[in-house]
């Protein structure tokens, strides 16, 4: 009981705590590259990169300080010439695909695009069935007629 | 069987709304592992967080495994820790700490006042090292073994009950 209501007092106590990380933030947390096409190409990828605080936002709409650290990772790193993509598995190999909001096909994901197309395959065989016979039946009747 | 299909879409939609409302009350698990487990060490050099103490780099992970303690000035569950983190120095346990976004008045105020269980840490003022070994926040600990390899993830603070877990992790790198 008496550990509960510490761990309720501290977490209560973390927040203005956490406000006082009076560091000045990394140097590309909130400067953009002077390149456009290189601060575009960065834009791009923190949209798709998750905040990993503020699990909900991606680190371009984060205020937290590590998503900051985060964009500054991004942002350096396009300037020293990396792809985005190498950048996305650079996070993917430390944190899990949980850290990218781009869908990637492995193996523990693969089946949320298998089954949409297997839907489809039998969407598309039961329709062709019933028109067929349908088209059928019509000819069937217009022969009768 | 034609008035077993006529139910069909409301037993699926009850289904689903059945299966929501029980995830709603489930506890979400929000903890993010790092998947560098079994992976060595990146390269880093750290600068001295404070002037007490040296800095922390790779090659401070030779001879018996360590801890390495990702911590802050500015964390209160880094409080909580301090006292295990003693305790485990106490048994010869030597940990290596790396400060994220700290002053080093505010480290050596920290240390001063929650005591002091690291034999080096390093200033990470940018997360650069946090994010290179895959740590999601403060506190975070580490089992390091001799050649470098991180064997073990401890997310959040080291309550009493780790010390035992911590220990057999360090024991299982040697």
């Amino acid at each position: 009981m008496m550990r509960w209501l510490l761990a309720l007092v501290l977490t209560a106590l973390a927040l203005p705590l956490a406000a006082q990380d009076t560091m000045p933030p990394a140097p590309y947390a909130y400067n953009q590259l002077a390149d456009p096409r290189l601060e575009a190409k960065a834009s791009a990828l923190m949209h798709t990169l998750r905040c990993l605080t503020c699990q909900s936002q991606s680190i371009a709409d984060s205020d937290a300080p590590m998503a900051g650290d985060m964009r500054h990772q991004v942002r350096s790193r396009i300037l020293a010439g990396e792809s985005p993509d190498q950048i996305r598995r650079w996070l993917i190999a430390r944190y899990g695909d949980y850290v990218s909001y781009e869908p990637e096909v492995s193996s523990t994901t693969w089946p949320l695009f298998a089954i949409p197309l297997l839907v489809i395959l039998i969407v598309a065989g039961v329709l062709l069935r019933r028109l067929g016979k349908r088209r059928s039946d019509g000819d069937d009747a217009g022969a009768k007629a | 069987m034609r008035k077993l299909t006529l139910w069909l879409p409301l037993a699926l939609f009850a289904f689903f709304a059945g299966l929501a409302a029980y995830m709603l009350t489930q506890e979400k698990d929000q903890l993010i592992e790092s998947t560098m487990i079994g992976q060595p060490l990146p390269e880093f050099a750290l600068q001295p967080a404070f002037e007490g103490l040296p800095g922390a780099s790779k090659s401070d992970f030779t001879g018996k495994p360590k801890l390495l303690n990702i911590w802050a000035s500015w964390c209160l569950p880094c409080i909580a820790e301090a006292p295990q983190l003693e305790a485990l120095q106490r048994q010869g346990v030597e940990i290596i700490g790396i400060a994220i976004r700290n002053k080093p008045e505010d480290v050596a105020g920290f240390l001063a006042k929650y005591g002091n269980p690291y034999t080096r840490v390093g200033s990470d003022r940018i997360s650069e090292v946090q994010l290179a070994i895959g740590s999601s926040g403060v506190p975070e600990t580490f089992v390091i073994d001799g050649k470098g390899v991180i064997r073990y993830q401890h997310i959040g603070d080291v309550g009493a009950d780790d010390v035992p877990t911590l220990l057999a992790e360090l024991e299982k790198a040697k």
